[in-house]
């Protein structure tokens, strides 16, 4: 649970403080003249927490947790380890994959909030800074259209994107043929299959939640 | 005592076991010797299941290892020792992580444990290598730690899939020393090689496998002065 989700705590972060800089921005710019500005901070809120907060923490999640899965289990498969795991009586899905499932089923989402809560508040920092807009404004937009369901939809839809880029990981790397060369291909499959689930499920829970 | 009765597996349009019967009597060490990509490596999963022929049967004690369900194949594979080509492993644990790890599984208490781990690791002279990663280790004491971990569950059966190759001489000889001293502890071996000095050295028995099929089996003395000549070009070693 450390490796798959604290240690991918940075690169979300990263990717979510520029995601609510250029939300921030690219909204004033679409209301201006048009719509009182205090609505960036709700569009801001609902964009990060709904979609681009549990998808970017996705898909970036998807290429390192996805393919680091990948790459360990190919390895161990074409180096002979899961097979002499059988040899002493395990069950290959129960002590490799239900583990790595679970505990990215766990973390994706403990990650996404955390990645909302630092795109809210760099799209904040932003509108303060950047635009003509204050405090009170922002979070005057943000708690307009704000409805609880708004977060856990994107928790709820980030589990299972966590659960799916571990699910392709595993197969992919369970998968793998023997050599380098396999063990490589094997991991950029996850990572593309990985990334097409997020969009797959993204569309799923749209159309099943709202 | 395990049998192999007309085995045959094919991977894609090759068929690499096209009729494999032999016999593993119980308390010897038999050898399967045969060239590169002959199969033998094949039939030793095949014998833990690892593999699954597409005809014939594996019997184990009685058992056809394809008609066990996954506790009675967990049960059987516990009375199987394997020791593989490169050892096999778990680069993310100690050598001690490794040679507990199967017997964790059979639910040995802490103290069994550490015993196990202290004997199998004395048999393979590999005291105080606890706490070394296998990275650490040289091939040849990967290998010995993969006889330990295999020994330490006190199989019936111990497979060894090309337990010398990659070796030098000396560490080949420490090998073979170590299969014989298994056997002497009872334990029956079933070891696939094409090195024969080893197989002369550790085998009671010794089959060739050629072309998918055992092309003759018999005692050191019986293929040692064999009047078959593909199994005696492969003993001489004649291009």
């Amino acid at each position: 649970m450390r490796r798959l989700g604290v240690d991918s705590v940075p690169i979300a972060l990263f990717i979510a403080v520029f995601t609510g800089i250029v939300l921030s921005l690219l909204s004033s710019y679409i209301f201006t003249g048009a719509v009182p500005l205090y609505f960036v901070g709700a569009l801001v809120g609902k964009t990060v927490m709904m979609e681009l907060g549990p998808v970017l923490t996705g898909m970036a999640l998807a290429g390192r947790v996805g393919a680091s899965i990948a790459a360990e289990l190919g390895t161990m498969k074409v180096t002979e380890q899961v097979d002499a795991l059988e040899t002493l009586a395990y069950d290959r899905n129960a002590y490799l994959v239900v583990p790595r499932v679970l505990a990215a089923t766990l973390m994706f989402p403990v990650v996404t909030a955390f990645a909302m809560a630092v795109g809210v508040g760099s799209g904040w920092i932003t509108a303060v800074n950047l635009l003509d807009l204050s405090t009170p404004e922002f979070f005057k937009g943000l708690k307009l259209f704000y409805r609880f369901k708004d977060i856990w939809f994107g928790l709820v839809k980030s589990a299972s994107f966590g659960a799916a880029v571990a699910l392709m990981g595993c197969l992919r790397g369970l998968d793998a043929k023997s050599g380098a060369q396999g063990v490589g291909q094997s991991t950029t499959r996850a990572v593309v299959l990985g990334c097409e689930a997020i969009l797959v499920l993204d569309a799923f829970w749209a159309l099943v939640l709202l | 005592m395990i049998e192999l009765e007309h085995l045959t597996k094919t991977f894609g349009v090759h068929r690499v076991l096209d009729g494999v019967s032999l016999e593993v009597p119980d308390g010897q060490t038999t050898v399967i010797i045969g060239y590169s990509g002959a199969g033998k490596s094949v039939t030793l999963k095949c014998i833990v299941g690892l593999l699954v022929p597409d005809h014939g049967r594996v019997i184990v004690d009685g058992a056809v290892v394809q008609d066990l369900g996954r506790e009675e194949l967990a049960e059987l594979r516990g009375r199987i020792g394997y020791v593989f080509q490169f050892a096999a492993l778990f680069d993310s644990m100690t050598v001690a992580e490794n040679i507990a790890l199967g017997l964790v599984k059979r639910g040995h208490d802490p103290a069994t444990i550490s015993q196990r781990i202290e004997e199998s690791l004395g048999v393979v002279e590999l005291s105080g290598t606890e706490d070394k990663y296998p990275a650490e280790l040289s091939g040849g004491m990967r290998k010995r730690v993969g006889i330990a971990r295999a020994i330490a569950l006190k199989p019936r059966y111990i497979l060894y899939d090309e337990p010398t190759s990659g070796l030098d001489p000396v560490t080949s000889a420490v090998m073979d020393q170590l299969m014989v001293r298994t056997r002497d502890l009872g334990v029956t071996g079933l070891v696939v090689t094409h090195d024969m000095r080893s197989a002369f050295c550790v085998g009671d028995r010794i089959a060739m496998l050629y072309d998918g099929r055992i092309r003759q089996v018999g005692t050191k003395a019986e293929i040692q002065a064999t009047s078959d000549p593909v199994v005696r070009q492969f003993i001489e070693g004649r291009p």
